[in-house]
């Protein structure tokens, strides 16, 4: 059974305008999105800004209320749960936040953050206990547990990183939504937590919803890999078939827009023109089609349906094959 | 002219005076000919920034100290010039570009305002709407009459930074600096404005210094490459050779340590530890404590760099 | 932090008010009303005090000469009770002869010694500010944390039941209040009164730059990350939100207390505060209203003094924190 389905979701938020916040119009960050997770798999969600990836990760963990659709979390429809049932249940599903330096709470020590995880769902029988399971967390994340006396502000932005990945080891998820968790690190600490994150994976078979915008991280890191454009699912795709033979134009794009260090390689860049148009006024059919290199007349009336183009390959797109 | 347009002969930057000084530039130097990119690259902390900005003089002082060295541009020393000459050479010789275009563009004033205030000051005779509009067609916005009239908030990110690069070429700087111009923007649009900048400096011919951490898109568009940490050069070599085969065990560790599209998936070789903060370098060879290479030796003296191959300069004991 | 250590100083005296003071607050010398300063001076190697003696009819008085005693310490005199509890006659200095007072700063219409009655008068005004700012800080920091962490309706019905109460112009609103109340009132009850008054007039403002800081800092990710854990709103609001604006609370509040000292002034100047016979700073200032009194006895208006040096002593700290406070963020 999958561990995260999603059916349909909108996320849409109204637009105030004039003097009477009258509603102008909705923000449509995330626009019918289905998708599905098993137990111990990684998701990578990809895509650029305004895509609707943090707003669609935020979501799926209920800290952003979805406008329509379903979220199920190991089977139960966790969509309108409130209050203290929804509280328990987060106990499941756990988040890593992009930005260390905002992401712990600088007037507390490491300790009290981590503990504060395993208070709530009260899951340390006594204070030993607990001191006893906050040090194993942050040997876990490769820290000390003399740390837990220490503030944030004390560790590097790699180290925070860690923390916060220990206090959402805290509670022991089924799901982590892992939001842009390497963006604002040095390249040289990137790397030390994507290999963090994927040997947590291999001891503890959390699963990950892995978003970012760096193509190149979320393939190394995913099983499968869901691109978004303006609000919409254009593509998913084991992380493998996604690179070496994708069928929509924005991932190829996307893909050639990668910046790749070896200069002997000759690839075709295929730079788009344009910008991202705005979530409020989404062109109508596909809504890539004013950029699109191989658009046709009726990309720009028809809403492109997410279709298997090959097994376990699916892509919006009319003219994928 | 003859001779390298600019010429950093061992700066040293202090923040700071007497006791709390740091040192964040510990004796860098490169030379950057006219017409040639030289692409300037390290983590954050490494000093990059603030040897771009000392080209033209715009770190304040205090806090910043100058502890020795020049930087000659076009033959003349920057860090003796008076202020006239500074604001001379800024935006007339050397023109910047920021990494945050929406910071860096004045949001109260329209768009095609700020260019002409860029032209009003270096060249006053072509400060009229047409040679905004012929700018702005240059780098690539479309329908320039009416997006001039713009406010920076009204432009997508990549828009805006075609504005800066406008407003830096509008003066016809013979070397633009630009500080990680890409960072803040999307892959697809940092696709768009590296080839923009690419091909502006071959319509040019302007020299260029582009800061940045991203190693990829230094492929594409450097002649040269220097690679810095913790405040210092430690390989400098041309881009293609030195991408292909990097010499210092640190160049070599942070191209290993970056995924690859289409790589294998296994377990990425990081590189333990985290870069130093200026003050708080090791002695000896500042990358010791992290290098893979590293021997006992490498502690107790810093290591000098040396030309190891006809323009290939590493500062290292043992380059690979 | 010149302030910080004035206030220190102040504040130590008017808890030990009752041990520094020479006289009770109350004691009345009808034989010296409007008494002038006693001067001591040094007669070899000792401190004395002079007699002084009435010239005239007019309420001046001249130095006897040769008529002194020596200035003593921890002399018995008029009983009073340490902290409110100790019961004690031990004052730190005097002569410990009735002949020769020590009026540091004179006497005022009743005879009684301005420099004690400072001092008693300094526990009220010192202290109002405390408990003022314990009391309207509390209110604002939960108030405006919630409504600023809750948002919606919540954060609409609060802050603008906040701006209602600072529409009222704040003089005013206190004068109505007062007078709600009956005019006699035991002088505990007044003082408690007079707190609540001016603290209900001020925790308005402070709540609503709570709310906005509670505001942004909603947004900021370790708020969220509680969020996730399933923390509480309560907690939420009481262990992330509101420790983070304690920089600014501190500053705020410590610039507010001069707010109180003033307030208790206006109340008692008005004769709606502290009653006769207790001292506090307002009331003395009340007494000090004639200008003919001034011109002639100008050191009734030491109380004025000392609100001046308490109020700036304040402001400075206030200052001083506040660079404190931004170099460690």
């Amino acid at each position: 059974m999958n561990l995260l389905e999603v059916q349909n979701l909108k996320v849409h938020f109204p637009v105030k305008h004039g003097l009477f916040s009258r509603v102008a119009g909705h923000v449509k960050a995330v626009d019918d999105v289905s998708l599905t997770l098993a137990p111990g798999e990684t998701l990578g969600l990809v895509g650029e800004s305004g895509c609707g990836k943090t707003t669609l990760g935020r979501a799926i963990v209920r800290l952003i209320e979805p406008t329509a659709g379903r979220i199920l979390f190991d089977g139960e429809d966790i969509t309108a749960l409130k209050g203290g049932a929804l509280r328990t249940r987060r106990r499941g599903f756990q988040m890593i936040f992009q930005d260390p330096y905002s992401s712990l709470n600088p007037r507390m020590t490491v300790g009290e953050i981590i503990g504060e995880a395993i208070d709530i769902h009260r899951l340390a029988p006594d204070r030993a206990a607990r001191e006893k399971r906050i040090g194993e967390l942050l040997d876990a994340v490769g820290l000390s547990p003399l740390h837990a006396l220490r503030y944030p502000h004390e560790f590097s932005g790699g180290q925070r990183q860690r923390i916060g990945i220990a206090r959402a080891l805290a509670v022991e998820p089924k799901l982590i939504v892992c939001d842009e968790p390497v963006s604002a690190l040095d390249v040289s600490v990137q790397a030390q937590i994507i290999n963090l994150l994927q040997d947590l994976q291999r001891q503890r078979g959390p699963a990950y919803l892995f978003v970012a915008h760096d193509l190149a991280v979320v393939e190394h890191i995913s099983h499968r890999v869901l691109v978004m454009y303006l609000g919409r699912v254009v593509e998913l795709a084991s992380a493998r078939a996604i690179i070496s033979a994708p069928k929509h134009p924005y991932t190829q794009a996307l893909i050639s827009a990668v910046p790749v260090v070896d200069p002997a390689s000759k690839r075709r860049r295929i730079v788009l023109p344009g910008d991202v148009p705005s979530p409020i006024h989404p062109p109508p059919g596909c809504p890539f089609h004013p950029r699109c290199p191989v658009a046709e007349a009726r990309c720009g009336s028809e809403v492109p349906p997410l279709r298997e183009v090959e097994p376990g390959h699916f892509a919006a797109c009319h003219l994928a094959k | 002219m003859p001779g390298p347009l600019l010429e950093i002969r061992n700066l040293q930057l202090d923040f700071g005076r007497g006791a709390k000084a740091v040192r964040a530039v510990d004796g860098v130097s490169f030379h950057i000919d006219p017409g040639e990119t030289l692409c300037l690259v390290g983590e954050s902390g490494c000093g990059k920034s603030v040897t771009a900005l000392s080209v033209a003089r715009l770190l304040p002082s205090p806090p910043a100290h100058y502890a020795g060295g020049q930087i000659l541009l076009e033959g003349q020393d920057v860090l003796r010039m008076d202020k006239q000459q500074l604001r001379r050479i800024r935006g007339g010789v050397v023109s910047y570009v920021f990494q945050e275009p929406g910071a860096s563009l004045n949001p109260v004033f329209r768009v095609g305002h700020q260019i002409l205030e860029s032209l009003k000051l270096h060249r006053p005779e072509a400060a009229k709407a047409e040679e905004v509009v012929r700018l702005l067609k240059l780098v690539g916005i479309p329908a320039p009459e009416s997006r001039m009239r713009d406010y920076p908030h009204q432009m997508s990110g990549g828009m805006q930074q075609r504005v800066m690069i406008a407003m830096a070429l509008a003066s016809r700087p013979r070397l633009l600096i630009a500080d990680e111009p890409t960072t803040a923007l999307d892959v697809t649009i940092q696709a768009q404005i590296i080839e923009l900048l690419r091909d502006l400096k071959q319509q040019f011919g302007m020299a260029m210094l582009l800061i940045t951490h991203n190693l990829g898109i230094v492929g594409d568009i450097a002649d040269r490459l220097a690679v810095m940490y913790a405040g210092q050069i430690v390989e400098l070599a041309p881009a293609r050779a030195l991408l292909a085969r990097p010499l210092h065990p640190y160049t070599r560790a942070l191209m290993n340590s970056v995924p690859e599209l289409g790589g294998s998936g296994g377990r990425l070789q990081a590189i333990g530890g985290s870069v130093p903060l200026p003050g708080q370098f090791p002695p000896g060879c500042r990358f010791y404590p992290r290098c893979p290479s590293a021997r006992p030796e490498c502690a107790d003296k810093p290591p000098e760099l040396r030309e190891v191959e006809p323009g290939r300069w590493v500062r290292s004991f043992y380059s690979l | 932090m010149a302030g910080g250590l004035i206030l220190i100083v102040l504040y130590v005296l008017a808890l030990l008010a009752g041990f520094v003071a020479p006289y009770h607050y109350d004691r009345q010398d009808r034989d010296r009303f409007f008494h002038r300063p006693t001067a001591i001076h040094w007669e070899g190697w000792r401190l004395v005090v002079s007699r002084y003696q009435q010239r005239g009819n007019q309420f001046e008085y001249e130095p006897v000469p040769g008529d002194t005693r020596p200035l003593r310490f921890f002399v018995k005199g008029d009983a009073y009770k340490l902290f409110g509890l100790i019961p004690s006659t031990v004052h730190l200095f005097g002569t410990g002869s009735p002949q020769h007072p020590v009026y540091l700063l004179g006497t005022d219409q009743f005879g009684r010694d301005i420099f004690s009655r400072l001092l008693y008068g300094s526990q009220i005004s010192l202290s109002i500010g405390l408990v003022g700012i314990a009391l309207s800080f509390s209110l604002g920091m939960i108030i405006g944390g919630l409504a600023g962490y809750c948002g919606g309706a919540v954060d609409n019905l609060t802050m603008r039941g906040c701006e209602l109460i600072m529409s009222i112009p704040g003089l005013y609103l206190i004068m109505s209040l007062r007078a709600v109340f009956p005019e006699k009132m035991s002088s505990a009850q007044v003082y408690l009164l007079i707190i609540v008054i001016l603290a209900f007039v001020r925790w308005a403002a402070s709540a609503r730059v709570i709310r906005g800081m509670a505001l942004s800092l909603r947004e900021r990710q370790f708020i969220l990350a509680a969020r996730a854990l399933g923390q509480s709103t309560w907690k939420i609001v009481l262990r992330h939100l509101l420790p983070n604006t304690f920089s600014y609370v501190i500053v705020a509040a410590t610039l507010s207390i001069p707010y109180y000292i003033l307030g208790e002034v206006v109340l008692s100047f008005l004769n709606v505060g502290i009653q006769e016979p207790e001292a506090s700073w307002g009331i003395m200032l009340s007494q000090a209203q004639n200008t003919e009194y001034l011109r002639r006895y100008p050191w009734l208006l030491a109380p004025g003094g000392a609100i001046f040096l308490t109020v700036l002593a304040f402001n400075f700290l206030g200052d001083g924190l506040r660079d404190a406070a931004d170099t460690k963020s």
